[in-house]
């Protein structure tokens, strides 16, 4: 039989190969220039965030400025200088009776518009007080400092000084509370289920169920949240304990079924070696099967809580994202979390606000690299290969 | 009394005792008594025994406290039930030491008691979905005393805000431009992720080095685990503008709450979940079917196409389930970047709203817990629970049919 081939159509079957490989690296290629795309811009919004600006100025503490902070400033001053400023001045008089009558010349926060104005961003400034910024700048007497009171202070409506503090102390308070309740009944859920369950109708169940589980939309975990142990528990709303359980109860499934995988991942050998010794189960599980696969236990642990520090939806649900300036002080005072404070500055309307976000993202994401970071090396450290 | 403080003494009260417990028993099975006898098991064996007949009972009895206060039946005071739970963790300790003797299997009774408790860790899951289920049903079944079940499926207005507590609600939630809304923003998510996570895994399964793949998989996993607040604020503040200005480019006019730019960015968003399920099936495909066909003389492109792709698709018709589940139940991108006003419209550039906005709506709101607009938001999460059950049974279905036929 002889075999008769149109080099036409094999011309056309190569081109469409070629095509096809093509196709297939644009692809990934094009999901990697979102991704560099997507950091590069989040960056560069942030930045700015940074750095906040400050204004060298004569602080006059007279009998006015008890009253009221702003008497403190000459008058064209007193609009440049952060409220968050101005409204301290009264109580450090009150406080320190010796500083009435004194000037003192110091840095200060400058109020937002000075802010993104120095940063050459739009502001609402008017054209005077632009050319005595314009001034101020020339002689000195503004600059763009640090902004250490980012990483110092909580919530605030004034964009100055706003802080990411009292979130991230939440989120390590909802964080502990998650890790507490998540870890045991995960680690006991995937040994149950390895090492001691029958094989009957009833696990396979259990076994679909928590695939499901891991699959449910956060939001309906809001939802089982606000109605189980809001309403019907009475934990105190907004708080760090209602968002930590919902959130462990969400996390539940990652840990499960991770756990299960590092269980799963030790040799028959390993047992037989315990049981033949004359361990019972219990105990060869306690001295063999779980030291051994810790790593990996704690590897899908701190993946799954890098998961929860970033998840929002639920916690919007259980109250978590109210305006709270002050960190909580226990487990049942109202708090706020990370991505529940990058939400509520991301819905503000003042554009000092979004840099703000943008800086809110970045330590989001530098605390779930590094909790990533910390699970990878955990794994390739201590991971055993059979 | 508060409860944290009720927990604080009932543990104060408790740890010390099973202490107590552990060196009582352990001491009582050196004494004299039993001397020339050999014990079942090993002295730590009595001791946990002990402890957990100290424990158990109390701990036992605070939970059911716990549960009745809690349903309102009876109402336990504080003091009372920190004393009622330490007598009994006494009277469990005394019963512990009465018992403790050579026949006495102490570590069969403690072993089991572990693994019941193991068991009942298990049965946590279940009772997490039955919770989801029960409350969003329950609230959902409030909702639908008010609202009928017809008029909210079929109705084309959404418009909650003229529904007030008392007054008449027909005709106010219709549902139907939220669930046109999520599909269409669905359907956007769909259209970017499913060609770049399908390409992405069979480069990756088929064609890429070992190095590459080392490097590409890892960089995708990262689109997968930034946070979705990450995204919804990318949405809003980057892509939606760079819509809007495309769109006034060819002369149309578009929404800055579009539902082109959620949809895209949930694309992005969902590539990682289609390529790394994709790229599983496909490499567990036997490398038989595909020496056949390149025996045949087939190009590689044509083996994929032919051979690989339709013997892996239950497998990828899987990973397009879950990934339409997680594009339906996804939050955040759509509260950030998607509108806040129902729209029954098929034009992307205008603003539509989604059921998950809905739902984050109704509680971030001023309105009373108990007040129809809230209530929606439970018939909203109850239409969304049951469409995402339904998605990810049947994608679990059919990938494990897909792995028995192959693995």
């Amino acid at each position: 039989m002889q075999i008769s081939i149109d080099p036409k159509q094999l011309k056309r079957r190569e081109r469409r190969d070629r095509m096809f490989v093509g196709y297939s690296y644009a692809a990934i290629f094009l999901a990697g220039a979102f991704l560099v795309f997507f950091f590069a811009d989040i960056v560069r919004t942030a930045w700015s965030a940074f750095e906040q600006a400050e204004l060298r100025v004569e602080l006059h503490y007279n009998e006015e400025a008890k009253e009221m902070g702003d008497y403190a400033l000459s008058e064209e001053m007193s609009y440049l200088v952060s409220r968050g400023v101005t409204r301290l001045i009264p109580n450090q008089m009150r406080e320190n009776r010796s500083l009435l009558g004194t000037t003192q010349e110091k840095w200060v926060l400058a109020d937002a518009e000075v802010d993104q104005y120095l940063k050459g961003k739009p502001n609402r400034l008017k054209k005077k007080e632009r050319q005595l910024v314009d001034r101020l700048r020339d002689e000195g007497h503004a600059r763009l400092a640090f902004n250490i009171g980012f990483f110092e202070n909580g919530d605030s409506k004034l964009p100055e000084m706003a802080g990411i503090w009292a979130a991230a102390v939440g989120s390590m308070y909802v964080l502990i509370i998650t890790f507490l309740f998540s870890f045991p009944l995960g680690v006991a859920t995937a040994i149950y289920l390895e090492e001691f369950a029958p094989d009957n109708r009833f696990m396979q169940i259990i076994e679909v169920n928590i695939n499901n589980l891991a699959a449910i939309p956060s939001i309906l975990f809001g939802l089982l949240g606000l109605s189980i142990f809001i309403n019907f528990m009475g934990v105190p709303r907004s708080s760090a304990l209602a968002g930590g359980l919902t959130l462990s109860l969400m996390t539940l499934p990652v840990i499960i079924i991770s756990t299960r995988a590092a269980i799963l991942a030790i040799p028959d050998s390993i047992r037989e070696g315990a049981l033949a010794l004359g361990a019972t189960r219990w105990q060869m599980v306690l001295t063999n099967v779980l030291p051994l696969s810790l790593p990996g236990i704690l590897t899908g642990t701190i993946i799954g809580l890098a998961r929860a520090i970033g998840e929002t939806a639920p916690l919007m649900i259980v109250g978590m994202m109210a305006y709270i300036p002050e960190a909580p002080d226990g487990f049942t005072s109202a708090a706020t979390v990370l991505p529940a404070q990058i939400y509520t500055w991301s819905s503000d309307s003042l554009r000092a606000f979004t840099e703000r976000t943008s800086a809110g993202i970045i330590v989001l994401l530098a605390v779930m690299l590094l909790m990533n970071g910390v699970a990878i090396y955990l794994r390739n450290k201590y991971e055993t290969k059979w | 009394m508060e409860t944290s403080k009720i927990f604080l003494y009932l543990f104060c009260g408790l740890i010390p005792l099973a202490v107590v417990a552990y060196f009582l028993a352990t001491k009582k099975t050196y004494s004299v008594k039993f001397e020339g006898e050999t014990f079942q098991s090993t002295p730590g064996s009595y001791g946990w025994y002990a402890i957990v007949c100290t424990l158990f009972p109390a701990l036992l009895a605070s939970f059911l406290a716990a549960i009745l206060q809690l349903t309102g039946i009876v109402e336990v005071p504080g003091t009372a039930l920190i004393a009622t739970a330490i007598a009994i963790a006494a009277g469990g300790l005394w019963v512990a030491l009465m018992t403790i003797k050579p026949s006495l299997r102490a570590r069969a009774i403690v072993e089991q008691l572990i693994v019941k408790l193991l068991f009942v860790a298990s049965l946590v899951s279940i009772l997490t979905t039955v919770g989801i289920v029960l409350s969003v049903t329950f609230e959902a079944i409030k909702f639908f005393d008010m609202v009928s079940l017809w008029d909210f499926l079929t109705g084309t207005t959404w418009n909650p805000d003229e529904a007030v507590a008392g007054k008449d609600t027909q005709g106010v939630f219709g549902s139907i431009p939220l669930f046109a809304g999520t599909f269409m923003i669905t359907g956007i998510a769909m259209l970017v992720a499913v060609p770049i996570g399908l390409f992405s895994a069979i480069c990756m399964a088929e064609y890429a080095s070992p190095t590459f793949r080392k490097i590409a998989k890892p960089a995708l996993e990262i689109l997968a685990g930034i946070p979705t607040v990450v995204y919804g604020f990318f949405a809003a503040i980057t892509v939606s503008p760079m819509v809007v200005s495309a769109a006034e480019f060819f002369g149309i006019e578009a929404d800055f709450t579009n539902a082109l730019a959620p949809g895209l960015v949930m694309g992005v968003m969902i590539i990682p979940l289609i390529s790394s399920l994709s790229d599983d099936v496909i490499t567990s495909v036997p490398g038989s079917l595909r020496e056949g066909s390149l025996a045949m003389g087939a190009y590689r492109s044509e083996t994929i196409k032919t051979v690989v792709l339709p013997a892996a698709l239950p497998g990828i018709v899987s990973a397009f389930l879950l990934a339409v589940s997680r594009a339906v139940g996804e939050t955040m991108i759509v509260v950030m970047a998607a509108g806040l006003r129902a729209n029954l419209t098929w034009n992307p550039l205008e603003g539509m709203t989604t059921v998950t906005v809905r739902i984050v709506d109704a509680f971030t709101g001023d309105q009373a817990f108990d007040s129809p607009e809230t209530l929606s938001a439970f018939g909203l999460g109850l239409v969304l629970l049951v469409v995402t059950l339904i998605l990810n049974v049947i994608s679990l279905v059919v990938i494990r049919r897909f792995r028995q036929q192959y693995e």
